[in-house]
Order: C-alpha cells, then structure tokens, then sequence
C-alpha cells in the first residue's frame, strides 16, 4: 500500500487547464476524504499561478506552482522532472496524472523516476489502495494491487464529475525548477482547424457509421450533434471510407470515449467499436437492424433509418427549447 | 548517414475475449494463440522506411517474453536481427519491470553498435497501459515523445517529430539516442515479403537473461513489478435497453426527445 497523501499532476495544455483537472481534483478529493489525508497538486506551466489558483479554489488543500518558460508546451522529459521533484517534496504516495496523450507520457517518466507502480486508464480507486482498470479491450476489468510506496495512477477522463469551487481555498505555494539542458526542443503546434467539440472531453457524442451510405450522410450527423451540444464520433468502417477524418474514429485503434450520452447512427457495434465507447453513461442506438450488436447493448434503441429520424429528432428537439 | 534502430515488440493473444480462471481469478490466456501485437507493425513498419530512407541503416527487435516467434514476425517484416530476453525470472512482469528489462537490453545492445532510435507500438492489445515506451526512455534516461505519428528529419544526431495531440499537432525536436511511441497514422504497414519471410524463417535469435542484462532478478518479472493484478472480472452487464416503439417516425422521435429530456441527458 502506498505512503499517505495524494498528488495531482496537471499540465495546463496550450496556457489553459483540461477539463480534465477538475475531474482529478473530484477523484483526489474523495479519496483524501476517506483515508483522511491531505490532497496537493503540482501545475507545471510557463505561467502556473492562474491554473495553481484556480485549484486551490476548487478545494486542493495546497498547490505547488512550477513556473519555467521550458514547460509552456508538453515535453516529457522536462515535465516528468519538474512533477518528480514536487512528488519528492510533497513526500505523497498516490500520485494522479489524465490518461491525454501527454498525461499518459507523464505518468509513465513519473513511475520510473520515482520507482512507482503504474496503472493507467484507471475508472475507480479504492480506499483499500486497490485501483480498477480496463484489460482486453474492456473485456474484463483488472482489479490492480500496488506493491511500492509510490503508486501512480492515470486517471480515464470522463470518469469523475469536474470539481467546482469549494468552501475552502487552498494554498499556493510557488516551486523551483532547473530543467538542466534538455535534449528535447518543443517546436511548433498545429491546431486541428475546426473549432468542434473535442471528443475525449465532451459530456455527448454523435457517431456515424457505415451504415451512413456516405459522407453526405455526416451532415445529418454533424446536425444532430449541434442541436445536443455534442462531439462527433465515426466508427472505422466510415473512416476507412474517407467520409470523415480519423481524429473522429472511436473505439480500439481511435479514441476511448466516456460521455453520459452517445449516439451510435448506423454503427452495428462490433466489439472493436465498443472497447472505445461501452463505457458511456446512456447509449442511443438507431439502426433498421433490431438484431445487431449495437441495437442489442443500447440502452435506448430506435428500430429505423437515420435519414427519416435524425431530421424529426432535431426538429423535435428545437420545437420544445421554443 | 545509416542509423541503428530498435524496435521493442511484445506477443500478445490474438483475441480480445478471454476468461477469467475460477481457479486463480485471473485472465486466462493459456492456449490462445500468440500474434505480434498489431500497433507493433506500425513499429516495425516504421523501421524499415527508415532503412529505405536512410540506406545502410539496420533495424533490430527485442521483445520481453517466452515467445521468439514475435521476432521473426518482425524480421519477415524487414528488420535484420532480433533479441530476446527471457527466462523464468522475467515472469509476471509489469510495465515497470518489463520496461526496466527492455531499457537494459537496449543498453548492451547500445555497448555493442550505438542505437539511435527505439520505435514501439501505441501499446500492447492485452494490458493496454500505453506507457512502456515513455518508461523504458525514462530508464535509459534518454529524450522521447509518444503519439507520433510521422518522423520529419532523422540524420544520426536529431530528430524531428510529429506528436498527435487531442487538440493538434505538436512538432518536436530530440537529440539522439531517442525513444519513440507511434500512433497507426505514421504509415500503413506491408504484408511480409516472400524474401523476408524465408529470411526469417532461417534466422536465430540470441536469448538473454537476467545474468547477461547485468540484472539482479529481483529488479525484473513479478519481483521487480510495482503492481500486481490481483483479479480480473467480466465488466457488470449493462441494465436491459428499452425499445423506443412508436406507429411512424416521428412519434419514435417525439418518443425519443421525451426520453432524453426525462433523463437529463439533454
Ligand atoms: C484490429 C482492428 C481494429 C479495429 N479498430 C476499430 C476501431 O477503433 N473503431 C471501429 O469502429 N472499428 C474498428 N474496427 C473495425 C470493426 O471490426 C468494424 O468493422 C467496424 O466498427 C464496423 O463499422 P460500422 O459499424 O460503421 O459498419 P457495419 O458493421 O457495416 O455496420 C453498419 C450498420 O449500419 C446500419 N445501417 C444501414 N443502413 C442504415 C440506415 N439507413 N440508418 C441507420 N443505420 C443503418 C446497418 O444495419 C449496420 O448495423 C477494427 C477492426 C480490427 C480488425
């Protein structure tokens, strides 16, 4: 079982906090709440006192602000360094770091720094020290035992509600850092240039599949999901097919998705698509075929074709908003 | 200028659906059959463009574990030779034992002919932890990125790469020796030729152990692991779904949004 105290790890990403900052926040809180320990944060930043303060206001009980221009953009090695440092002085034994695609290169430099098991992915902690993860494609869930004083812990966005502000602040206490000379150059960042919904973060998702017969067949998709406020997901079959761009693919070889709300259009839900997205709170299914996988694991399916209901959905939907 | 690179590639079952032993409560894979994991071809893939695009360059893979047969799969793929560091003591290894183990292979392979890249899959098919390339640099305390999904530049001191992030693309520059983690994006992978193929066939591959590493047992395997899986169980089934029914579609429509509503979902 790891030492007392809990960390959490969180690298502001192009200057602003993930929402998935909030969602650790929530998940170190409840567990420093039921082992009684203190909860503290490390923001790595180029400018970390914003984020830091943000933090402290949304209940982490003190804040350890690293500040160098070198950690304005992700680069493993410098981030790893500067977090191992605030482990080290924070002296805490449960360590939380978002399972992104910067968090998980974190979270994996952290361990070996600090001679830390690792569990990554991870949806539920135990107070007993014992963490869930999913194994096979979700197949089957792992229950995951620490064996060293530190344990590290990618925590699967989406899975804890994001913190709001709480009735005591926390501190913020400003840290040091010497990044040596690195070996690793940031150089230039490249917006995907859309300004949609990032999928990983989003509390809805709209995914269309083959059964879409073509690209035209997104429009409806992309429709639906503005009317619900969502992200757009695609299945591979419609990705391979060049209808949308492979940043949209859900499940094993795309994105994992976690949202209270998806909706599979024309998806016939292989298990290659569901180890990305069998995790969502509510799925909608609407497919003609009442017998595929898809129609079968929903929690709400609509026997139909996406042409004739997606339209009538919307409509409904901007009826009753007025 | 030609490179060494070294591609780290793990066996993996070949499905997704295994049962839990009622006996030990944990994953059974005993008699399914072993494939090269998938997002390791785009690995080894990505080895031999390099070779292609930086003539003379040679590529070796190494794998942790009791099945060399992953190996040849990579040398019917295009790389030239391959290690395998196994043995009793390598057992019920995790990714910071099995990383601790690949980082000291690469160290004496690096004595022997300097490496300048260590490519790896996205992660493995059946733990999925997605960390062990990020893991094995820290080890070797060399420069890496994970996410990349296409190699700029490479001459025999830098290189510069492609990193997907969830909101973009980042471009990096490593000094070399560096680790990098793929992503499927960096290419599309080859079948194995008929040349390579009976290449492979033909090859031998040298077995290292703790002993050879310079590895005390008790940093490698079971012993040397942070976690332990303590149990493994099918996730709880999800409740029975409901069937929107309605005479035309917009009452199942109307049905629909009525749902969503009375559940807060919208
Ligand atoms: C190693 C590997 C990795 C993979 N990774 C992924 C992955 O990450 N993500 C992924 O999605 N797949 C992945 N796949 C592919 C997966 O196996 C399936 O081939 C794919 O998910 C099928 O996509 P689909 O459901 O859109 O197409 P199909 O299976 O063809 O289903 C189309 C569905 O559309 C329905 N339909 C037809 N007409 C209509 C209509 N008018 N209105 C509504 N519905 C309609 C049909 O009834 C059917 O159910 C992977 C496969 C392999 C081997």
């Amino acid at each position: 079982m790891a030492n007392p105290g809990i960390l959490i790890v969180v690298a502001p990403q192009r200057g602003v906090l993930p929402p998935a900052a909030f969602e650790l926040v929530t998940a170190g809180r409840r567990l420093a709440d039921a082992l009684k320990e203190p909860l503290s944060a490390v923001v790595l930043s180029d400018k970390a006192q914003g984020p830091a303060a943000e933090l402290a206001a949304r209940g982490v009980d003190k804040v350890y602000a690293v500040e160098h221009p070198l950690l304005a953009d992700f680069v493993e090695e410098l981030h790893a360094k500067a977090a191992a440092e605030a482990a080290r002085k924070s002296g805490t034994g449960k360590i939380l770091v978002s399972s992104s695609v910067a968090g998980r290169a974190l979270a994996a430099r952290l361990a070996v720094l600090l001679k830390a098991g690792l569990a990554a992915d991870v949806f539920e902690i135990r107070p007993d020290g014992r963490v869930l993860r999913p194994l096979f494609s979700g197949n089957l869930i792992a229950e995951v035992e620490f064996k060293t004083p530190v344990a590290v812990i990618s925590v699967a966005p989406m899975t804890f509600p994001r913190a709001e502000k709480a009735a005591k602040t926390g501190a913020v206490e400003p840290l040091a850092f010497d990044p040596g000379a690195p070996r690793s150059r940031f150089v230039s960042f490249k917006a995907e240039e859309s300004n949609e919904v990032d999928l990983g973060a989003a509390e809805r998702v709209v995914s269309g599949g083959r059964g879409l017969g073509g690209p035209e067949g997104f429009k409806l998709v992309f429709d639906l999901a503005h009317a619900l406020g969502a992200a757009v997901g695609a299945s591979r079959a419609a990705v391979d097919s060049g209808w949308i761009p492979y940043r949209h693919q859900v499940g094993l070889t795309g994105r994992s998705v976690r949202p209270k709300l998806y909706v599979a259009v024309g998806i016939s839900g292989q298990i290659q698509h569901l180890a990305g997205m069998s995790s969502s709170g509510t799925v909608v299914a609407i497919n003609p075929d009442k017998d595929c996988p898809m129609m079968q694991t929903a929690n709400v399916a609509v026997q139909g074709d996406y042409k004739e209901l997606i339209p009538l959905i919307i409509a409904d939907i901007k009826k009753r908003r007025g | 200028m030609p490179i060494h690179i070294v591609v780290c590639v793990k066996s993996v079952p070949s499905s997704a659906a295994i049962p839990v032993d009622p006996g030990t409560g944990l994953p059974k894979t005993a008699g399914v059959p072993a494939i090269l994991n998938p997002f390791d071809e785009y690995a080894v893939e990505e080895a031999a463009r390099l070779k292609e695009r930086l003539p003379g360059s040679t590529a070796t893979a190494l794998t942790v574990g009791a099945d060399v047969e992953v190996l040849r799969e990579a040398a019917a793929r295009g790389c030239d030779a391959g290690v395998q560091v196994a043995g009793p003591e390598f057992e019920g290894g995790d990714s910071l034992s099995s990383s601790a183990a690949l980082a000291a292979a690469i160290k004496k392979l690096h004595a022997d002919k300097p490496v300048h890249l260590v490519l790896f899959g996205k992660n493995a098919s059946d733990e999925a932890s997605g960390t062990v390339g990020s893991q094995t640099a820290a080890w070797l305390d060399w420069p890496g990125a994970a996410g990349v999904k296409k190699i700029e530049a490479a001459d025999g001191a830098s290189v510069t790469v492609h990193r997907m992030m969830e909101d973009g693309i980042d471009a990096l520059s490593l000094s070399l020796p560096a680790c990098l983690a793929t992503v499927k994006e960096i290419n599309e992978p080859r079948l194995p030729s008929l040349k390579g193929k009976m290449a492979a066939k033909k090859a031998v591959f040298p077995k290292w152990g703790a002993a050879e590493l310079g590895l005390d047992p008790a940093q490698v395997g079971a012993a040397g692991a942070g976690t332990r899986l303590a149990k493994a169980s099918p996730p709880p089934p999800r409740p029975a779904g409901v069937k929107v029914e309605g005479a035309t579609a917009a009452e199942k429509a109307a049905k629909l949004v009525d749902l969503l509503l009375e559940r807060k979902l919208i």
